[in-house]
């Protein structure tokens, strides 16, 4: 432009022409070289929609996230962060639905309690996963513990668990332990949920006052709040949910590699492989709550080359070991899912079908009185 | 042990922790002064900057924001009779009062160094009972939360005097509007009339502002003239303030003591501290007759919780990773970040963090409520100003702080909603706080009732923390009405003339009448809404319609059989002014709030306060800069309308 204006400023027109066929070619010219160096262009804001408060355990996983994509994605965008919190992060994932723009600058940050209400098509729902592309999910683990009283060791805590009824202090009925309580009941264990939790930190609270007689805590809450109960001898550990390897099958998690998962006590209980519709609904929701607890996610519209600047920017940073350092305190040690593998599990974990919601609706009801 | 406590002590003097507290201080302050942000959007101004930081800097940082939150909300409450967040709704009810009687300096500065007794209080309290203080807070199950919660309750009873029965009908609706959204027990969603914004119940700082902000300024337009209705002398009033705390040393102390201790116990905290207290000021008080029309111990109570009691809140938040209060929750996400988790970690391991964050308390106490003594007498001034000129600038204030609490246009419908009934409930002289109290209350009441029942079954109700609150709240309802019959019982045996106070006939107006039908109206509508609710999932707004109906037809009983004094009770221009605000409401959601605002600054300044029209405009665009600019700072959103995004992106 610079070129063009001094060439209009003095005579002739054919030196204008060739003028502006030179700034026409730089122009040209920069563009490739730019487009060779970074491929697509990365927008300079990127808006983060979380729907959740601030401060709220997705709030902290993006506000973690967030400097180290921007520092592997090329111009350093500004990642903004704006929490949309209300009905249990529905309204916001509402919105993003309704609003976000596919040019690459908007995200979504959801989490089991955004997925949940999808999958059991709770009416308030406006949104539909398969509109979005996924980036990148973060899992985590999740640990069932119990009082002493029970039994000292595992085993014969679960052997009391089968024989009397016992109390676990949940949120909702269909909060984020629902796959544990589907697994209980699988084991044979007569379960009396009591609801009305504000937090898992709650019903942790329930069980150190000796009111719940067995809890459950996903990974971090269980590393710095359960682990000195186990030590002190005032919880003992029965089993974790496992983790989902890249085929999709649940294997030990890494940070219990002593624990069995639900899959080995129920096959040493019963002697078989969990299956059957129940076991349907606890894989899926295990893994939509539990492997990809948190999701990274944008837009199907956003172009493809775009989403894998994107991909490509979080495997550069994920296996560092500086990330790893970081990441212990806020994730786990747990390694982030990226790309297509986070896509597959996805669409497996949402794609419910209606004999299995039939299933889950009739066992609400009929074990812990909710409607769906 | 000595060693980590000098260790802390000598973090918390280094000049970059120094450094990072006052400007902890400064952003809380600011964030608290104006009403309906709070710790919350405090907290999200500094979370960006926290990953990566030191964690001792970082933790000033974040301390200094959280202790002066409860100070700086003093001056809305005071001055302008908004609460600022839910530690200060009981401050509003005689600070307000207070400064309407010209004594506004006084009420802040005795405010401000009650918050700052009450907050080093609170961190002396702290730093040994952290190291005790699991097992306590482990011995409140689910039973004694319930009971504190119908001790919070109680104080209904204590606040509305002579009008019991409209006290408790006004706490009965307050129920059960608290019951609007999901039952804790069953996830059932109740009364929401198929409207998404009801899913999750109405945010408290709508309903506070609309039960007590609005219809004083409706009330003060009508009136005209400033909020100061009597003469002030600014100077006096500040130092008398000083001299108040003074000579209630007591008070502050006991209410700084309740207030740390109920401060440690989890998912309680804040809600109902500044109810009890005040409700034990007017208690413990010989002269009653001033409550609600400006104590200063109405001011001084609350004042010396709120503070001690966010003190108080860092024990469940350090120690057990769940949060006291809304702030503190926002503090634990901080200390994620940090990578600090939360746990017994915090006394074995982390102890000198521990004590770098209690001090902090304590040290940023001083400092914000040493500038907020400072800024205390000028911006008391505010109270001597025409009325007309503060009124838009409040109303847009109230309007977006309503608005910042869910972020659609349900919070200015549901502000206006609720303003309508604070406007009646204050012209008909029935009991706001009571409505408050049920309101703020309920969900715990419900919530922790039934887990007390699921958990504990009948023994819920014979352990010995339970039996101990009973006494209170027995205590809280029962003596002082003894007291007060022994006492006249004296007198008409010596004087005999005492009898005509028992029987003074109760009082009715059109508005009454009015309430009375729509209330009836409404427990109606709501009892047939809750047909389909399973027993557990429907028993609590039940109970509220039940409390709502009786109470309404007790007074209604009351009227009838003594003769009622008809009382004239003027509405009309009220609800003029009412109309005037949804119109308001109207034209924020069709043009967009920034350019409805601006609009709306500008005419009410020119027609109305009369001012001279280039200072009407500067004010308005000053209005229009603040908004846009908080819009840029802390990532906030307004109703967009059509104008809005032409004008401002």
């Amino acid at each position: 432009m610079v070129i063009n204006k001094t060439a209009n400023s003095s005579l002739s027109l054919g030196r204008l022409r060739k003028a502006a066929l030179i700034a026409l070619a730089i122009t040209g010219l920069s563009l490739t070289t730019s487009v060779q160096a970074q491929d697509v262009e990365v927008p300079g804001n990127i808006k983060w929609t979380i729907p959740f408060g601030v401060g709220g355990g997705t709030d902290v996983w993006a506000r973690f996230f967030s400097p180290w994509l921007s520092k592997s994605l090329s111009g350093e965008p500004t990642i903004m962060i704006d929490n949309v919190p209300g009905g249990g992060s529905i309204n916001g994932a509402n919105l993003f639905a309704l609003r976000a723009k596919s040019d690459g600058s908007e995200w979504l940050g959801t989490s089991a309690s955004t997925q949940y209400p999808a999958m059991l098509d709770d009416p308030r729902v406006r949104y539909d996963y398969s509109d979005w592309t996924p980036i990148l999910a973060t899992p985590t683990g999740g640990v069932v513990y119990a009082q002493p009283r029970l039994g000292e060791t595992a085993d014969t805590a679960l052997d009391a668990l089968l024989e009397q009824p016992v109390k676990l202090a949940a949120q909702t009925p269909t909060g984020v332990e629902l796959p544990v309580l589907i697994a209980l009941d699988m084991l044979g264990a007569d379960v009396q949920a009591v609801f009305g939790m504000r937090s898992r930190g709650e019903g942790r609270l329930a069980f150190e006052r000796g009111e719940a007689d067995i809890d459950f805590q996903t990974t971090s809450a269980y590393l710095s709040n359960v682990e000195p109960l186990v030590e002190a001898g005032k919880a003992v550990p029965l089993f974790s949910l496992g983790m989902l390897n890249d085929d999709g099958k649940i294997v030990r998690d890494p940070t219990f590699p002593e624990l069995p998962t639900f899959n080995e006590v129920y096959q040493a209980r019963h002697g078989e492989a969990p299956s059957g519709k129940e076991y349907e609904a606890f894989r899926k929701f295990f893994a939509s709550g539990y492997a990809l607890q948190k999701l990274i996610m944008v837009p199907k519209d956003t172009p493809q080359d775009l989403i894998e600047t994107y991909r490509q920017a979080a495997r550069d940073f994920v296996n560092t070991d500086a990330f790893k350092k970081a990441a212990a305190a806020q994730l786990g040690p747990y390694t982030p899912v990226i790309g297509d593998t986070v896509q597959r599990h996805l669409d497996d974990a949402m794609s419910i079908d209606d004999a299995t919601r039939s299933w889950l609706a009739n066992w609400l009801q009929s074990k812990h009185g909710a409607k769906l | 042990m000595l060693d980590i406590l000098l260790s802390s002590l000598g973090q918390l003097f280094t000049l970059s922790h120094l450094l990072f507290m006052t400007l902890g201080v400064l952003v809380g302050l600011v964030v608290g002064i104006i009403p309906g942000l709070g710790g919350i959007a405090g907290m999200s101004l500094l979370l960006p900057f926290l990953y990566g930081m030191e964690p001792t800097v970082a933790l000033g940082m974040l301390m200094g924001l959280v202790a002066v939150i409860p100070t700086g909300d003093t001056f809305a409450s005071v001055l302008l009779g908004i609460p600022g967040s839910s530690a200060s709704q009981a401050t509003v009810i005689d600070g307000f009062a207070l400064a309407k009687r010209g004594q506004a300096a006084r009420a802040l500065s005795s405010a401000f160094l009650a918050s700052m007794i009450g907050g080093l209080l609170g961190a002396a309290v702290l730093t040994g009972f952290i190291l005790i203080a699991r097992p306590l807070v482990l011995s409140f199950s689910s039973s004694e939360l319930f009971m504190l919660t119908l001790l919070g309750l109680s104080m209904v009873a204590v606040l509305s005097g002579r009008d019991l029965f409209k006290g408790l009908a006004a706490c009965g609706l307050g129920l059960l509007v608290g019951a609007i959204g999901m039952a804790p027990a069953t996830g059932e969603f109740r009364m929401n009339f198929g409207l998404d914004y009801l899913y999750d119940g109405l945010p408290l700082v709508v309903v506070g502002l609309g039960i007590f902000a609005l219809p004083e300024i409706i009330d003060l337009l009508v009136k005209r003239g400033a909020i100061a209705e009597e003469p002030c002398n600014l100077g006096e009033g500040w130092r008398q303030g000083i001299r108040d705390v003074r000579e209630q040393r007591g008070l502050v102390a006991r209410c700084a003591a309740v207030g740390s201790l109920i401060g440690t116990i989890p998912g309680l905290a804040g809600s109902v501290v500044d109810w009890l207290t005040y409700g034990y000021a007017v208690q413990s008080a010989k002269d009653k007759s001033q409550f609600g029309k400006g104590d200063i111990r109405g001011v001084i109570a609350p004042e010396s919780a709120n503070n001690a009691c966010a003190c108080g809140a860092m024990v469940p938040t350090l120690l057990f990773g769940v949060p006291g209060s809304g702030t503190a929750a926002v503090f634990l996400g901080g200390l994620l970040l940090l990578g600090l988790q939360p746990g017994v970690g915090m006394i074995e391991t982390h102890l000198d963090l521990t004590y770098t964050i209690i001090w902090s308390l304590a040290l940023a106490n001083i400092l914000g409520a040493a500038l907020c003594l400072v800024l205390a007498r000028p911006v008391a001034s505010l109270t001597r100003v025409p009325f007309a000129t503060l009124a838009p600038l409040i109303t847009v204030l109230i309007m977006f702080a309503a608005f910042q609490a869910t972020r659609s246009a349900g919070d200015l419908l549901a502000l206006g909603a609720v303003g309508i009934l604070g406007v009646l409930f204050k012209q008909a002289n029935w009991s706001r706080p009571a409505f408050l109290i049920g309101f703020v209350l309920a969900p715990g009441a419900e919530g922790y009732f039934y887990q007390a029942v699921q958990f504990q079954g009948t023994d819920a109700f014979m352990r010995p923390g339970v039996l101990i609150i009973g006494a209170l709240i027995f205590a809280a309802l029962f003596i002082p009405m003894l007291r007060s019959l022994w006492s006249k019982r004296r007198q008409a045996a010596s004087v005999g003339a005492a009898a005509k106070v028992r029987n003074e006939p109760p009082t009715l107006g059109i508005i009454d009448v009015v309430l009375f039908a729509a209330l009836l109206g409404t427990a109606a509508v709501a009892w047939i809404d809750m047909a389909d609710l399973s027993l557990i999932g429907g028993i609590m707004p039940r109970l509220a319609v039940a409390i709502l109906a009786v109470s309404c037809l007790m007074e209604i009983a009351r009227c009838l059989m003594h003769r009622p004094q008809w009382q004239r009770q003027p509405i009309g221009l009220q609800g003029l002014w009412l109309a005037g605000f949804f119109i308001l409401i109207g034209a924020m959601l069709l043009l967009g709030f920034i350019t409805a605002v601006t609009l709306f600054c500008l005419v009410f300044l020119l027609t109305i306060a009369r001012l001279k029209p280039w200072v009407a405009a500067v004010m308005a665009l000053g209005v229009t800069a603040f908004l846009v600019g908080m819009a840029k700072f802390l990532t906030l959103t307004y109703p967009s309308g059509l104008i809005d995004p032409w004008l401002f992106g």
